[in-house]
C-alpha cells in the first residue's frame, strides 16, 4: 500500500507496509501514483504508457526543468530497485497477522491508578465528570494502592518495565497515598527484578515544593494540564469557586519544569508533558500551543475533546479544514522554531521514524483490557481510565484478579484487524486500531471506528512525517 | 540524478523476526489518555 500527499513543499511517499518513507520529485510522484494505480487495477504497470504521460506533463517545453525519456527510465529503475530492497510497494504483513498475534503475551504490565475520584478544580468538559466518572467521591486508601501494585507485579509475567500513572480526578489530593505508593513499589520493584515507571498527571493545583522536589526524583513523567492562553485555560478550567486556574497554576508549573530541567542527575525522570485539550471554541489551537511555549514549555500536547456531539463545544464536520490548517500551522512553527535554535516538542508529532515501535506493538491495539487497566478507588478494574463507570465494564479487582476473561478476551482481539475499517487505512501502523473507549462511545462497540479522530489522526501524521522528511533533507543539503 | 531520496526508517518487515519484546510504555500511559497512538512510541531495545 502506498500513501503519498504534498505537504511542506515536500512530496512524500509512504510505503505502508515496510513504514519507508520517501521524498521525490514531481515527475517521480506522478509516476508512482500510475504505479500504484496499476496495481490496484491488479495489472502490470505500462511504461511506455507512463513515459508518454510523464513527458507531455515535465518534458520539453513544459517546466523549467524538463524531464528526458532517459530520466524517466532512470526513476524506474530507482523504483525496481526499492521494489528489491522491501521499500516500496512492499508485501502486506497483515497475512502473517494471526500468527503474530499469537505470540503476542497479554501479562499486565500498566496500571492507570485513579488515586482519587474528586477533584479540586470543577472543569466542565472532563470525561471523568469533574473526577468523580459518574460516581461516589472517593479516595483510594494506601491499603488498596500496595494491593494495586501486587496485583501488577503478581500478574505481569516476564515483564521486567511496568507503567503505573497515578490519575484521577486529582491525585495530589490524596498524594500521601501517592508517596506511599511509590515507597512500596520501589520496594517491590527490587524484590521482583522490575523496574516502574511513574506517571503523575496533574491539573497543578496542589503543587508545592515538596511535590516537586518527590515527583521530579520519583516520576518518570510528569502530566501537567494547562489549555494555552488565559482566557482558552480559564473558560472551562475554573475553581470550585467558579475562577480561572491560570493565575493559580501557572507559576507553579513553570517553577515545577525549570527544576526539573534543572535536575541532570537522572536523566530519565526528566520526561514532561503539558497537556491540553482544545474544543470547538478554540478551533485555532495551534496558538495556545505557541502560548505554551512563550511561558517557557518545550514538551506539548494538545488534545481534541472527547464529548457527546450533541454537546456546544463539540468538535463539528465543518471544524474539520480549519483543524487541518492548524496542524499544518503548528508543523511549520514547529519546523521553524527547530531552525532558530529554539526546539519544540508536541506529543502528537513525535516519530522516530528509525527507532520507533516494532510490528508487534503496531498492530496489537492500546492494550486495554489485556495488558493495561484502570484501578478505581475500591481496587475495581476497567480496562482503561476511559471506561470506568461504565455499565458492564468491570473486569474484576486487584485481589481476586479478572473474573472476566471473555472481555479481556475482546479487547485482546481488538487489534487492526478488528477494523474492517483499518484494512485500507495508510495510518493503521501508526494508530494500532484507534481508541477503544473513542470507538465504543461513538459507536456502542470497541471494535467499531470513530472516524472523526482517525481523520484528526491521519492529517497528525502526514503533518509528523513531514517534518521528518524536512530534518532529513535539511541535513542532507548540509543546513 | 536520484530522484527519490529514502529517508532512513526502521524496516518492519526485519522487526517481525527480531522484535516484540512487549517492554515499551503501554500507548496511554504519556500525555494523551484520550485517544491512540503508537508511532511515537519508543521502542526499548534502541534507546
Amino acid at each position: 500500500m502506498i500513501h503519498q500527499y504534498k505537504l511542506g513543499g515536500f512530496n512524500i511517499v509512504l510505503d505502508v507496509n515496510s513504514g519507508s518513507v520517501h521524498c521525490v520529485d514531481d515527475a517521480s510522484y506522478d509516476i508512482i501514483r500510475l504505479f500504484y494505480e496499476a496495481e490496484k487495477a491488479g495489472v502490470k504497470e505500462d511504461r511506455h504508457n507512463i513515459t508518454d504521460c510523464i513527458l507531455k506533463k515535465y518534458g520539453e517545453g513544459k517546466v523549467e526543468e524538463p524531464i528526458t525519456e532517459e530520466d524517466i527510465e532512470g526513476v524506474f529503475e530507482e523504483i525496481d530497485d526499492l521494489k528489491k530492497q522491501g521499500k516500496l510497494f512492499s508485501q502486506d504483513l497483515l497475512n502473517d497477522a494471526p500468527q503474530l498475534m499469537k505470540q503476542r503475551k497479554h501479562s499486565v504490565k500498566a496500571l492507570c491508578l485513579h488515586v482519587a475520584h474528586t477533584c479540586n478544580l470543577n472543569c466542565s468538559y472532563c470525561f471523568a465528570s469533574q473526577g468523580n466518572f459518574h460516581g461516589e467521591r472517593a479516595v483510594m486508601s494506601a491499603e488498596t494502592a500496595r494491593s494495586a501494585i501486587d496485583f501488577l507485579i503478581r500478574e505481569s509475567g516476564d515483564h521486567y518495565n511496568l507503567d503505573v500513572d497515578f490519575f484521577g480526578g486529582e491525585p495530589l489530593m490524596n498524594w500521601d497515598v501517592v508517596k506511599e505508593t511509590v515507597r512500596y513499589g520501589r520496594e517491590q520493584e527490587k524484590k521482583h527484578n522490575k523496574n516502574i515507571r511513574f506517571t503523575l498527571t496533574t491539573n497543578g493545583v496542589g503543587i508545592d515544593d515538596e511535590v516537586i522536589e518527590f515527583a521530579n526524583r520519583e516520576m518518570h513523567n510528569v502530566v501537567l494540564s494547562l489549555d494555552g492562553r488565559k482566557e482558552v485555560h480559564d473558560r472551562f478550567r475554573r475553581t470550585i469557586n467558579d475562577r480561572g486556574s491560570y493565575d493559580m497554576i501557572v507559576p507553579k508549573f513553570q517553577k515545577f519544569v525549570a527544576k526539573r530541567r534543572a535536575d541532570d542527575t537522572n536523566p530519565d525522570r526528566r520526561e514532561y508533558y503539558m497537556r491540553g485539550t482544545f474544543t470547538h471554541l478554540n478551533r485555532d489551537f495551534a496558538e495556545d500551543i505557541k502560548h505554551m511555549a512563550e511561558l517557557g514549555f518545550d514538551r506539548l500536547s494538545m488534545e481534541p475533546v472527547v464529548t457527546d456531539p450533541k454537546d456546544p463545544i463539540a468538535l463539528t464536520e465543518e471544524d474539520l479544514p480549519v483543524l487541518y490548517e492548524q496542524y499544518e500551522e503548528l508543523a511549520g512553527w514547529l519546523l521553524a522554531r527547530s531552525e532558530e535554535g529554539h526546539p519544540v516538542t508536541f506529543y502528537h508529532y513525535m516519530l522516530d521514524l528509525e527507532g520507533g515501535p516494532c510490528i508487534y506493538k503496531r498492530i496489537s491495539g492500546c492494550g486495554a483490557g489485556t495488558e493495561y487497566y484502570a484501578v478505581t478507588p475500591w481496587g475495581d478494574l476497567y480496562p482503561c481510565h476511559q471506561f470506568v463507570g461504565e455499565d458492564g465494564f468491570k473486569m474484576g479487582d486487584i485481589w481476586t484478579g479478572i473474573k472476566e476473561e471473555e472481555m479481556r478476551e475482546s479487547f485482546g482481539r481488538n487489534n487492526i484487524y478488528a477494523h474492517d475499517e483499518c484494512r485500507d487505512c495508510w495510518a493503521k501502523l501508526y494508530c494500532s486500531g484507534g481508541c477503544a473507549a473513542n470507538a465504543y462511545h461513538s459507536t456502542g462497540s470497541i471494535s467499531g471506528i470513530y472516524e472523526y479522530g482517525c481523520r484528526l489522526f491521519r492529517k497528525r501524521m502526514e503533518c509528523a512525517i513531514m517534518i521528518q522528511v524536512a530534518n532529513a533533507m535539511n541535513n542532507s543539503s548540509g543546513r | 540524478m536520484k530522484r527519490i531520496k529514502t529517508i532512513s526508517t526502521k524496516n518492519l518487515s526485519e522487526s517481525i523476526r527480531k522484535d516484540g519484546c512487549g517492554e515499551c510504555q503501554t500507548s496511554c500511559q504519556s500525555a494523551c489518555k484520550t485517544s491512540c497512538g503508537v508511532a511515537n512510541q519508543k521502542c526499548e531495545k534502541t534507546k
